[in-house]
């Protein structure tokens, strides 16, 4: 059974490129499905602003299936919207209310610059990747099937941190603008698998100075943890800072360097 | 990653120079140089559907944009493309090494976090001898100074662990304060509407307060007990010729807005160490699910003994219960 929700007022973060002023514009959307979706309920106010010949809200998405990470939003002050383990893009109208003031602002963060609205550049997240969110590995023949061998706690922590889709949900929350969520996955994603451990210290050392050079730093809110679709875990983070002691303290000849 | 053709204008591509730095990498990659790579972090940005192009030419567009595909636009202001490739960077003596990350920075805010809270406890508990008498906190006052006789000579070892506490205190200072220039400098626009926290606490966002406060007290207590600047009983001796710490506390906190102070500051410190004695663990990179849930109990407790302990004194004080 449908209903449907009436009379939502939006509060919208409009701003036409990086350096000029934003400000709040307000819209109503008179009635929507609430099977719709949160992205479809903008499309549809976009038709609407289309069609009255206005500009479109600009927004990020792509799969709209909660897998690729480039939806955002700031929902009512909570990246991603009030539902737990949500993107943007699985919520659905049913969480809101008749007559509810939504407020929509984009992710803000210094290495997460506006691009137009509610458009921001991610890619800062892209250089902390290339600095060591990878393994080299000779590109050879596929080498068999289960040749190496992990035990399955260990590859279900590695899958459970190999989740994060990159959205940056964790920065926007964070109060201090940390990516310890994110590089923290991406570290604990290839340093508990066996064909992670050649580059594991250097991979840590390398992939947090870079996350330094834009990011804050973590107090340990756990607020990312609670805004993280995919509910990342911030033993990530404990896990990042042991290995980051450990590349810093252990014995080089010991470690996989 | 997709980039999308006709956006891609590479000028020269510098051919991989097969350089091993300290032969520790792995992995090397074409450099290129003086070239604009408009590189997409996500896939695909669209607006509700219609590809980010396709906007071109809609009324309205920022000035400095005009003409140019959002794309190129934005990345005009991105540095040049790296690459893969894990760093090496010169390396520093390894704890200056270790002090100029932020996650290094953790860990010496953890540690002085752990060497207060270790002071703290025990001058608590040395403190709760006040409820025994004079002649015992007295005496325990001259067994701190007395620590290691005649080992080292009279109040050595009391100076050593007092300058070894201010070169905590200072570290800890020095790690909040540039933590919080880094982090201030990570948001330099804040967020326009209400934020909606959901599992930071009131303990963890006010971190700075509650340890300004407590510095503001750790330099007045100093004044206070120790230097006796405002507290004119400081220098009495008992009956014994010792110390009379015990007339001191009770002369010091008999005064209502001092004793106020008193209480407020250390409730301040037990909400600083709600936070700081769970947060230690996470800095530590001490995790381990068998153990996990214990972190929370530990900081809890560990706060409440101290906010307990440290109140009770000028509750005791304005009672009458210590001093008569
Ligand atoms: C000088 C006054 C103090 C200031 C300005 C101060 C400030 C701070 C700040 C800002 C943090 C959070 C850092 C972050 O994660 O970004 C912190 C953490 C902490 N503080 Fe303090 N503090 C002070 C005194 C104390 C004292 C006296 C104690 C102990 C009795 C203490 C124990 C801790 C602990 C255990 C942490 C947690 C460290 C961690 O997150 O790993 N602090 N302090
Ligand atoms: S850790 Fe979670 S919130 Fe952060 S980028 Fe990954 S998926 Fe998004
Ligand atoms: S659009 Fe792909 S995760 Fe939301």
């Amino acid at each position: 059974m449908s209903n449907s929700i009436k009379n939502l007022t939006l509060k919208i973060w409009r701003q036409l490129g990086p350096t000029v002023k934003g400000a709040f514009e307000t819209y109503n959307v008179d009635e929507i499905s609430d099977e719709a979706s949160f992205l479809e309920m903008l499309d549809y106010l976009n038709e609407r602003l289309i069609s009255d010949g206005k500009e479109a809200i600009v927004f990020d998405h792509d799969c709209r299936e909660g897998i690729c990470g480039t939806c955002s939003l700031m929902i009512d002050g909570q990246a991603h919207g009030p539902q737990r383990g949500t993107a943007t893009c699985q919520l659905h109208m049913r969480k809101f209310s008749d007559g509810d003031s939504i407020v929509i602002e984009p992710f803000r963060a210094a290495a997460f610059p506006i691009i137009r609205d509610l458009m921001v550049d991610r890619s800062k997240f892209d250089r902390i990747i290339e600095s060591g969110g990878f393994i080299t590995a000779p590109t050879g023949g596929a080498p068999d099937a289960n040749l190496i061998a992990i035990p399955k706690p260990v590859s279900d922590a590695a899958m459970d941190s190999a989740q994060c889709i990159g959205c940056g949900a964790c920065v926007a929350a964070c109060p201090n603008g940390a990516a310890n969520l994110f590089t923290g996955a991406k570290v604990a994603h290839l340093n508990r698998l066996p064909q992670g451990q050649p580059e594991r210290f250097k991979r840590v050392e390398s992939m947090v100075e870079t996350m330094d050079e834009y990011f804050g730093s973590c107090t340990n809110h756990g607020e990312c943890e609670g805004a993280c679709p995919k509910e990342i875990s911030v033993d990530v983070i404990a896990l990042l800072n042991k290995d980051y002691r450990k590349a810093k303290f252990a014995s080089r000849k010991d470690l996989a360097r | 990653m997709l980039r999308p053709p006709s956006l891609v204008n590479v000028t020269t591509i510098v051919k991989p120079t097969p350089k091993t730095r300290n032969g520790q990498d792995f992995f090397h990659s074409p450099k290129l140089s003086g070239v604009e790579v408009p590189r997409w972090g996500r896939s695909r940005s669209t607006v509700s559907g219609q590809s980010v192009c396709s906007i071109r030419g809609q009324g309205g567009r920022q000035e400095r944009f005009k003409g140019i595909p959002m794309a190129q636009a934005v990345s005009s202001q991105r540095g040049p493309v790296t690459g893969t490739a894990m760093r090496s960077r010169k390396r520093r003596p390894f704890l200056l090494d270790l002090y100029s990350t932020a996650v290094g920075k953790k860990y010496v805010m953890a540690v002085t976090g752990i060497a207060m809270m270790g002071f703290v406890l025990f001058h608590m508990i040395g403190n709760l001898k006040m409820y025994l008498g004079a002649t015992d906190l007295n005496h325990y006052a001259k067994f701190l100074e007395e620590l290691l006789y005649p080992l080292a000579p009279h109040g050595v070892t009391l100076w050593i662990l007092r300058a070894g506490l201010i070169t905590m205190l200072l570290l800890h200072l020095h790690a909040a304060y540039s933590l919080t220039v880094l982090n201030r400098r990570a948001r330099p626009v804040k967020y326009q509407s209400a934020r909606d926290y959901q599992v930071a606490t009131f303990a963890s966002r006010t971190m700075r307060w509650s340890g300004i406060i407590a510095l503001a007290f750790i330099a007045w207590h100093l004044l206070d007990l120790t230097f006796g600047v405002v507290n004119d009983h400081v220098g009495t001796k008992d009956a014994d010729g010792l110390k009379d710490v015990y007339g001191n506390v009770v002369f010091s906190l008999q005064r209502v807005p001092v004793a106020i102070f008193y209480v407020i500051a250390n409730v301040l410190l037990g909400i600083h160490l709600f936070h700081g004695a769970w947060s230690i663990f996470q800095s530590l990179g001490w995790n381990n699910p068998r153990f996990n849930k214990w972190r929370r109990t530990f900081a809890t407790g560990f706060a409440a003994v101290i906010v307990i302990g440290n109140v009770s004194f000028p509750i005791a004080v304005l009672a009458g219960v210590v001093g008569n």
